[in-house]
């Protein structure tokens, strides 16, 4: 396809943007609900919550990666009733590799939308319902076009984040060439066989640059709703 | 429309108890910062759940603890109107007035959509986004957004407090004309006597989470006993009025309960009422008729209640023609004078202002003062 890489970097390449995008877009309404119930709610369990969330930030990822193995593994039992009742595969394809990226790119995202609700003014909340509006259309209407810059800085940062998972991809869904090597993993193995540096090279210059177009992406998209919301 | 206020709630030390009863025209929640002024129109607006109590508007109950009973905010058709505004930063200012419309829209919310954007002037306003306007622009914007939404009650929580003076005088006059041709009961809260005393067509007054006194404004405002409540330099009432003629030399003759007043050119037409504002410091008394004076207007009364301060001073409450007045004079005249309740005297008015009362159409005269604004300054005694 494209030859200065090899079919099997280019195959690596793909699967991690395959595996970011999904891990991003996947996690966003989660994201955002529990961003939300964080922000706005009080209830009992909150700090739990909060914990639980932010766990994968502070644990080893290799850790994260065998929980999920445990409870997600073919022979676990939530992993068998998944696929028992919704086909659902997640130990060694690329889906696994996906959920393992979700959910380590999860406590960034979650921060960053939860930041921008913090920061929307919940008198203007208020005034919509005062104004007739339900709940769930005061948070259409209202909330989520006023965090919708925070919603895409979450979304990229997990993006970006998920694209260079390691830890816990390579111990949920192992280290398998075209299902479920991402770029990392596949700089790795490189690094492991004599002659594989100039491959590890190229991949290398693929991450750096995909990071830096999103970071730029996330600016430019940050800025253009800043000011259609006119907050700029 | 009439509401029905009985609730309490408790905020750490602050408790609240407040019951009152208000039907129609502008009332004026009157009290002092931690009065708990806010926390009774958020209650009534449903953004705050009393602890107990009952709330009912126009005879639907929007609160009732006992029976749990508790309509939602958007389901109360209550409008507030915010001390910031609150305007949606990301939708232009038509948007904002479209969006409490289109929810009420099937009750015909919106239709007068032209009418109330013309009687607040904001017309030039419609495209433009709400970080560009002035903030009395933004309050005007925010009046007009509650009204179209449809509500059959509305709440101003101070609206003109983040406002200067300039910016006050510019908004009061639109407050004036929504209380005189919408119709639309208003609760308004301020802190400010001289809004409420333009404003208000009665008073529940608040303090310490109670209400001390409430009732149509003439009689609160002329009560001695209250009235040092608004504070001594502030202490006014409202005397109706009628224009009765223009006179050639620019004066319009108003008539009063006690006897015609004159002042510098109303603008309004013959027949048109209006409020006179005066204030207790404005009122000398004297016992027989002044003769040889400047000051033009010198009313009939009768002493209807003394209240003696802690101070030097005193307020008197004089009755002209049924209609009370204050005058705040020294503890010494009032001994001197022989002031007692029944005693027939006179008072001078050395100064009166005007504001617009009930009536919709104010139509400026031609003559030498004509389509000046409502608000005459004080007539120089």
């Amino acid at each position: 396809m494209v030859d200065w890489l090899t079919a099997d970097e280019w195959r690596a390449v793909a699967l991690s943007l395959r595996v970011s995008l999904w891990a991003a877009v996947v996690g966003l309404p989660f994201g955002i609900f529990v961003a939300y119930a964080l922000a706005r709610w009080s209830f009992r369990g909150k700090a739990l919550l909060n914990g639980i969330v932010h766990l994968p930030l502070i644990l080893p990822p290799v850790v994260t990666g065998y929980l999920l193995l445990l409870t997600l593994g073919r022979t676990a039992p939530v992993g068998r009733f998944l696929d028992d009742w919704f086909g659902l595969v997640f130990a060694f394809r690329w889906t696994g590799a996906a959920l393992a990226a979700g959910i380590m790119a999860f406590p960034l995202m979650v921060r960053a939308i939860r930041l921008a609700i913090e920061a929307v003014d919940p008198g203007l909340e208020d005034a919509a319902r005062t104004l007739g509006a339900p709940g769930p259309v005061v948070f259409l209407t209202v909330t989520l076009p006023l965090i919708l810059p925070g919603i895409v800085a979450g979304a990229i940062l997990a993006f970006a984040k998920a694209m260079g998972e390691f830890g816990a991809t390579i111990t949920f869904v192992s280290n398998i060439p075209g299902q479920t090597q991402t770029i990392p993993s596949a700089i790795y193995s490189f690094l492991q066989v004599p002659g594989g540096d100039a491959s590890a090279l190229r991949l290398v210059a693929v991450s750096v640059t995909i990071a830096m177009a999103a970071l730029l992406a996330s600016e430019w998209l940050s800025k253009r709703i800043a000011r259609r919301i006119g907050r700029a | 429309m009439t509401l029905e206020v009985a609730i309490s709630h408790r905020i750490g030390a602050f408790r609240l108890e407040a019951e009152f009863r208000v039907a129609g025209g502008v009332t004026a929640l009157f009290g002092h910062s931690g009065a708990g002024k806010s926390t009774v129109v958020n209650a009534i607006s449903g953004l705050l759940r009393p602890d107990s109590g009952r709330i009912v508007a126009g005879g639907e109950v929007l609160y009732d603890a006992a029976k749990g009973i508790d309509v939602p905010p958007h389901r109360r058709r209550v409008g507030y109107v915010f001390q910031d505004a609150r305007l949606f930063p990301h939708m232009t200012v038509a948007r904002n007035l479209s969006y409490g419309a289109w929810f009420g829209r099937s009750r015909g919310a919106g239709r007068d959509r032209d009418l109330i954007v013309d009687l607040l002037g904001i017309g030039p306003l419609l495209q433009r986004q709400p970080r560009t306007l002035s903030g009395g622009e933004k309050s005007r914007v925010a009046l007009a957004r509650a009204i179209l939404a449809g509500p059959r009650l509305l709440l101003m929580d101070e609206p003109l407090a983040a406002l200067d003076a300039a910016r006050k005088a510019e908004i009061l006059p639109y407050l004036e004309r929504l209380r005189d041709d919408l119709h639309l009961p208003i609760i308004y809260v301020s802190h400010s006597v001289a809004e409420v005393t333009r404003l208000a067509t009665s008073i529940v007054l608040l303090d310490g989470g109670r209400v001390v006194a409430s009732g149509p404004a003439e009689a609160i405002l002329a009560d001695p006993a209250i009235a040092p409540t608004f504070g001594q330099r502030e202490i006014g009432t409202i005397l109706p009025a009628t224009v009765a003629a223009q006179e050639e030399d620019g004066l319009t003759r108003l008539a009063t309960p006690g006897g015609p007043v004159w002042v510098p050119g109303v603008p309004d037409r013959p027949g048109a009422a209006v409020r006179l504002r005066i204030m207790a410091q404005d009122v000398m008394i004297a016992q027989t008729r002044p003769e040889g004076i400047s000051a033009l207007n010198v009313l009939a009364a009768e002493v209807s209640d003394i209240r003696l301060g802690d101070g030097p001073g005193a307020l008197v409450q004089l009755n002209v023609g049924g209609s009370p007045i204050l005058s705040r004079i020294t503890r010494r005249s009032a001994v001197a004078l022989g002031l007692a309740p029944g005693k027939q005297v006179h008072a001078v008015l050395k100064a009166v202002s005007v504001a617009r009362d009930s009536v919709g159409h104010s139509v400026p005269v031609e003559g030498p003062q004509g389509g000046k604004g409502t608000n005459t300054p004080g007539f120089p005694p």
